[in-house]
């Protein structure tokens, strides 16, 4: 971990729920890290691993997916096939010996700005905890 | 138990004189199965339909130069076969058929699929070598003790699935120590019943496993080990495993269960525009460049992980030897164990990323 270390952490957002709940942090001017780069998305179900996996080899120190609670999919179940391609793309990284600590699926609703405001600011400190992703200094990718 | 035919032939004419029966009766159109080509002892699927062109037909050639699920889900894609065929298929071809099917990529109507417990196949250069009539006697003998054979693939030697799951017949091979006498022919369904109801033979009931089965079984599992252990993948680190790869994307193209039409690297997905580079240099000193070794075979993995049969394809064709075959079982057992899955075992058995239940992973969520 370097003197001076900004991460940055991708942030997949359903647009249904975390997104406006970011939103809505926003808007109480809760404090949210600057590091995180928001990717709108209308269902946490449409993260495919490629997304994430291109992401963290592209330099990215974190990916974090938000989603609705379950029962509350605006598609009525997306988010349980995000949980499923979320413990796939965990195993497959885990098996490969990659780092899954820097990948985090949370719920987040629509109307909790605060506890996104916590998610937020909770995985950026793991992730500056963790250091830079040492994938970043990888020629090969 | 299922109803077992007895035919006091060598296991392959044993099987051809089941197929021409099936063809000189019209029981079936068409016969799907290897056949010589040429004279260089190359072989490859084909469809036969006069009883006559079965002279060619080498069912039980231990080769696999291509996977018979890709050929049949291709012959099955639009509709179901219009007449009735007889497929002879390895049990992780049937398997990875399975698979496709449950992807809608090919239908089991009309398929009347004969399998059998498998003793595996020889790698491809085994094959273009020309050496492999050498071998053939050892292999049988292998195959009659329930043993692993020599210098088969390494992913056929850790292959514990070798009694087929979903076939209509199956050929008990291995631990029949009279295979070049007499072979046994076990009808599973009902389907089987009525295909090959007026052929000669002594019918009894059993079973295709037997105690030879479960020490072949068990055999392959600690071979499956010691493998993993030698290909060093057991604590991989994923840089060093794919380090050599020059995404020529032939394990792409070889695998049964990779299946779109339109793979996500010839989507045009994974490339970037020339300011991209231009950005990352300026950034980072240096830009990697396409193609990725490590990005490609990630994806692979995240694709068909899941339903990984272990058949070794991806391997075998790799030409910059990259034992993909290991790092696929590996990554394959992890993550399908994780869904508690099998793949091809159950055409019912729903994909795993294609269902769910309310209450699970719980601890995958922070």
């Amino acid at each position: 971990m370097g003197e001076g270390f900004t991460p940055r952490i991708v942030g997949f957002l359903c647009n249904w729920c975390s997104y406006a709940g970011a939103d809505l942090a926003g808007a109480a001017k809760l404090e949210i890290p600057a590091s995180l780069s928001v990717i709108r998305v209308m269902c946490s179900g449409r993260v495919d691993p490629v997304l994430v996996a291109t992401a963290l080899l592209q330099g990215a120190d974190g990916v974090l997916i938000a989603g609705c609670h379950p029962g509350d999919c605006h598609y009525r179940e997306g988010n349980y096939y995000a949980r499923r391609r979320f413990a796939l793309l965990k195993k497959t990284l885990e098996t490969l010996g990659l780092d899954t600590e820097r990948l985090m699926l949370a719920w987040v609703s629509a109307s909790e700005g605060q506890r996104f405001g916590e998610v937020a600011n909770q995985f950026a400190g793991q992730i500056m905890e963790l250091g830079p992703n040492p994938m970043k200094t990888k020629i090969s990718l | 138990m299922a109803k077992v035919l007895k035919l006091n032939k060598g296991a392959e004419q044993c099987l051809l004189e089941l197929l021409r029966f099936l063809l000189e009766r019209g029981k079936v159109k068409g016969v799907f199965t290897f056949s010589k080509v040429g004279e260089s002892g190359g072989v490859a699927y084909s469809l036969i339909t006069d009883p006559a062109a079965l002279e060619a037909a080498l069912p039980l050639f231990p080769l696999m130069p291509v996977d018979a699920a890709k050929v049949l889900s291709r012959l099955t894609l639009v509709e179901p076969a219009a007449e009735p065929i007889a497929a002879v298929v390895r049990p992780c071809e049937l398997r990875a058929l399975t698979e496709l099917i449950k992807r809608s990529q090919g239908s089991l109507d009309n398929l009347l699929l004969i399998s059998s417990t498998c003793g595996g196949v020889y790698p491809l250069e085994t094959g273009v070598n020309g050496n492999i009539g050498e071998k053939l006697p050892g292999y049988w003998e292998a195959v009659k003790k329930g043993e692993i054979a020599a210098d088969i693939r390494p992913a056929c030697a850790a292959c514990e699935h070798f009694v087929p799951y979903n076939a209509d017949i199956t050929l008990a091979l291995i631990g029949n120590k009279d295979l070049d006498k007499q072979c046994l022919i076990q009808l599973n369904t009902d389907k089987a019943e009525q295909f090959t109801d007026g052929l000669a033979g002594e019918l009894s009931q059993g079973e295709a496993k037997s105690e030879v089965v479960d020490s072949l079984r068990a055999k392959r599992q600690a071979r499956k080990q010691e493998l993993l252990d030698e290909f060093g993948v057991e604590d991989s680190d994923i840089q060093k495993v794919f380090e050599k790869c020059i995404v020529c994307r032939n394990c792409n193209k070889v695998c049964p269960v990779c299946y779109c039409k339109v793979c996500f690297f010839d989507s045009g997905g994974d490339e970037h525009d020339q300011r991209y580079y231009e950005t990352e240099m300026g950034k980072k000193g240096y830009a990697p460049v396409l193609p990725a070794p490590t990005f490609y075979q990630l994806v692979r993995l995240f694709h068909v992980s899941i339903s990984c049969i272990g058949c070794g394809l991806c391997g075998d064709v790799c030409p910059v030897n990259i034992p993909l075959w290991a790092v696929a079982l590996k990554t394959g057992g992890a993550v399908q164990n994780a869904f508690d899955y099998l793949p091809g075992r159950d055409l019912d058995e729903g994909l795993p990323v294609t269902t769910f239940k309310p209450e699970e992973f719980a601890a995958t969520v922070d």
